[in-house]
């Protein structure tokens, strides 16, 4: 039964009742309002961490060298563990191990070009480190395969090294001297949520057979496949194990190893951001009942206050269902139109916030440490919210205006 | 047009029934100016408001127009009221937050008459009751006497059969009460049933038929020719008083 006339006697009502009005919309959009503040503050903080994990992989583990603490078999305690090139290939073959790469340190170095010099921090790898630290390419490539078997003179270097030796010629190519040695240019990189590029990444081969390296590794750098704690937790033990047997040390020698699980790092944290977000939905689930009750309070005191007025217009002919449609839809009106400004007033803080973080932040934005990242709502959360609170509105409305409804219209009408 | 045949009518109250009407047997006929008296309790409003369908009764028959009313749906009793009778209240019972034209339109949204007709039916009922000049005023700024007139402006504008009044004059002071009662005269002189409560003898005496209620019976019917003796027996009981 709708026309346009209901409308008008809603809207009528609804113009002459503005207190009621007022406070019935305002619990709605004040409910709605904090519920998105709230799980916009939760999303940022939440993003925020999680973004600043993605500057590696987060499955990223990492392996160096260090002293035995524990006597094995015979040996006593203090004796170096030297990785070499073979310790890459044992751990590449534990399971649950993703992509590897064994990793030589040079010190510094010096690279020069043309009458361009500075001394760079050399990372001689393989080609996996890549996926490991998340580097990213902004020309050419990155340190392939056939590098490593053929030994290629190869460099990818940082934009810091480029911009420095090259200025705005082209970098890719060229030729640079490390240490008196010429390489060829084949990439520039930057890290993910760095500022500093200062790094040049080199085959392992090469820097080994060049730089007198012969088959010592440093570290090693992987990745790993695991969902759970536990999981990560076994592919660890099961990488101390594979290396103990290979350089004979006890698989529970902490200081033979060193060892920075990431994932474990990451699982852990993500736990602590789950029990916030949970907590924070308690209090938006509190808040919405907050709102819904007192939606629910107004609209029962609304009902009563007309009781006489539905007595009189039943006297003079309205039927019980025309008398609950009034009620109900005058608060399905404020409430949608309510929760609507709520959900506006809410997602646009949130948004402008957002706004300000990013002008602030400048355009290091994504280069930059954030704790706070993106902090909005999920549209369809904030609609349902919405959704709910006036469906609760008007099952509130309902149950007392059904009741009022058929009431004989001279109790109603006795009713002062 | 109105016939009721052994009404009975009782109240829970708690534990405890109040009987109120103890079998009613009553034939209003058409164009009839009918007041019920009798003291506070007798059951004279209880009487009014089941011939207004607004309250159900317990035991016998009540015809109107010649249809049964009884154990009607709530709709179906709406709809009567709305085509059949016309309501005038003592305390007047307009709508607060709507302005007198609005008050007497309320009926025809009922019976679906849009918007802009129906507004211009309340003005021309407004004119005929003298109100025109009040049409946008809101009840509180209206004095008793311009209420009831407005509240008789409502019952009038479905056109009813029958336009029943509870003490209609029993918040008004005697010259409005008289103005009231011109009115709700010359309704009746247009043919509509007018049946009245009320406790004042001067303004029963300007109905053209008085039944009297007691202890939930009727205790007598006085008719037209009557009226006279009527008045005298008021008068005489005035000077007892």
């Amino acid at each position: 039964m709708f026309d346009i006339d209901i409308w008008q006697e809603i809207l009528a009502t609804i113009k002459k009742n503005k207190m009621r009005t007022f406070l019935t919309g305002f619990s709605v959009a004040w409910g709605i309002f904090m519920l998105m503040i709230l799980l916009g503050s939760g999303n940022g903080l939440s993003n925020g961490v999680a973004a600043n994990f993605m500057n590696d992989a987060v499955n990223a583990m990492w392996i160096w060298n260090g002293e035995t603490t524990i006597a094995y078999e015979g040996m006593k305690t203090g004796r170096p563990i030297r990785f070499q090139n073979q310790d890459q290939e044992i751990v590449s073959k534990v399971s649950g191990v993703g992509v590897s790469s064994g990793r030589y340190f040079m010190g510094n170095t010096r690279y020069s070009y043309g009458k361009e010099s500075g001394e760079y921090t050399t990372i001689t790898c393989q080609p996996a480190l890549k996926d490991v630290e998340n580097l990213i390419l902004n020309e050419g490539r990155f340190v392939n395969q056939i590098d490593i078997i053929q030994n290629r003179k190869v460099v990818v270097i940082g934009t810091d090294i480029k911009t420095a030796l090259f200025k705005d010629s082209t970098a890719l190519g060229e030729y640079v001297n490390i240490n008196m040695v010429p390489f060829k240019v084949v990439g520039i990189c930057s890290e993910p949520g760095s500022t500093r590029n200062r790094n040049a990444y080199m085959p392992l081969s090469t820097a080994q057979m060049i730089f007198n390296g012969s088959n010592k590794i440093h570290n090693l750098a992987l990745t790993i496949n695991a969902s759970t704690l536990e999981e990560s937790q076994a592919i660890e033990e099961q990488i101390r194990t594979a290396l103990g047997k290979q350089h004979k040390f006890d698989p529970k020698d902490e200081g033979a190893i060193g060892l920075y699980n990431k994932l474990e790092n990451y699982i852990q944290t993500m736990k602590i951001f789950q029990a916030i977000k949970i907590f924070i939905w308690i209090i938006g689930v509190g808040t919405l009942i907050a709102g819904i009750v007192g939606v629910s309070n107004i609209m029962l005191i609304v009902v009563k206050e007309r009781t006489k007025e539905i007595g009189i217009r039943k006297a003079i002919g309205a039927s019980p269902s025309s008398v609950v449609g009034l009620i109900l839809l005058e608060s399905i009106l404020i409430t949608t139109i309510a929760g609507y400004i709520g959900l506006v007033l809410g997602t646009g803080l949130m948004e402008m916030v957002n706004y300000f973080m990013v002008q602030s932040a400048g355009p290091a934005t994504d280069q930059s440490e954030t704790i706070f990242l993106n902090p909005t709502v999920d549209i369809n959360i904030a609609i349902y919210s919405t959704l709910l609170l006036i469906v609760a509105g008007a099952v509130a409305g309902y149950i007392p205006a059904k009741r009022a409804a058929s009431i004989k219209p001279i109790v109603a009408l006795r009713d002062e | 047009m109105i016939k009721l045949n052994n009404i009975h009518k009782s109240y829970e109250m708690g534990n405890n029934s109040l009987h109120v009407l103890k079998g009613i047997d009553l034939t209003i006929e058409q164009g009839d100016f009918v007041s019920i008296m009798g003291s506070s309790g007798s059951g004279k409003s209880t009487l009014l408001n089941i011939l207004g369908m607004l309250d159900n009764y317990d035991k016998g028959t009540y015809h109107l127009a010649g249809n049964l009313i009884a154990n009607m749906s709530e709709k179906k009793a709406a709809q009567y009221r709305n085509d059949m009778v016309g309501f005038v209240f003592q305390s007047f019972n307009l709508i607060s937050f709507k302005n007198a034209m609005e008050n007497v339109a309320l009926p025809l949204y009922y019976k679906g008459v849009p918007r802009k007709k129906r507004n211009q039916i309340a003005l021309e009922y407004l004119e005929k009751l003298g109100l025109k000049e009040w049409a946008s005023h809101m009840p509180n700024e209206m004095s008793g006497g311009q209420k009831q007139r407005v509240a008789i402006a409502r019952a009038l504008i479905s056109q009813p059969k029958i336009i029943l009044a509870d003490e209609p004059t029993g918040a008004l002071d005697t010259a409005t009460s008289y103005e009231v009662m011109d009115i709700l005269k010359e309704i009746n002189e247009a043919g509509i049933t007018v049946i009245i409560v009320t406790h004042e003898h001067d303004i029963a005496a300007m109905t053209r038929q008085i039944i009297r209620l007691k202890d939930g019976q009727i205790h007598e019917i006085i008719r037209n020719g009557e009226l006279k003796q009527f008045q005298k027996e008021y008068v005489k009981e005035l000077e007892t008083v």
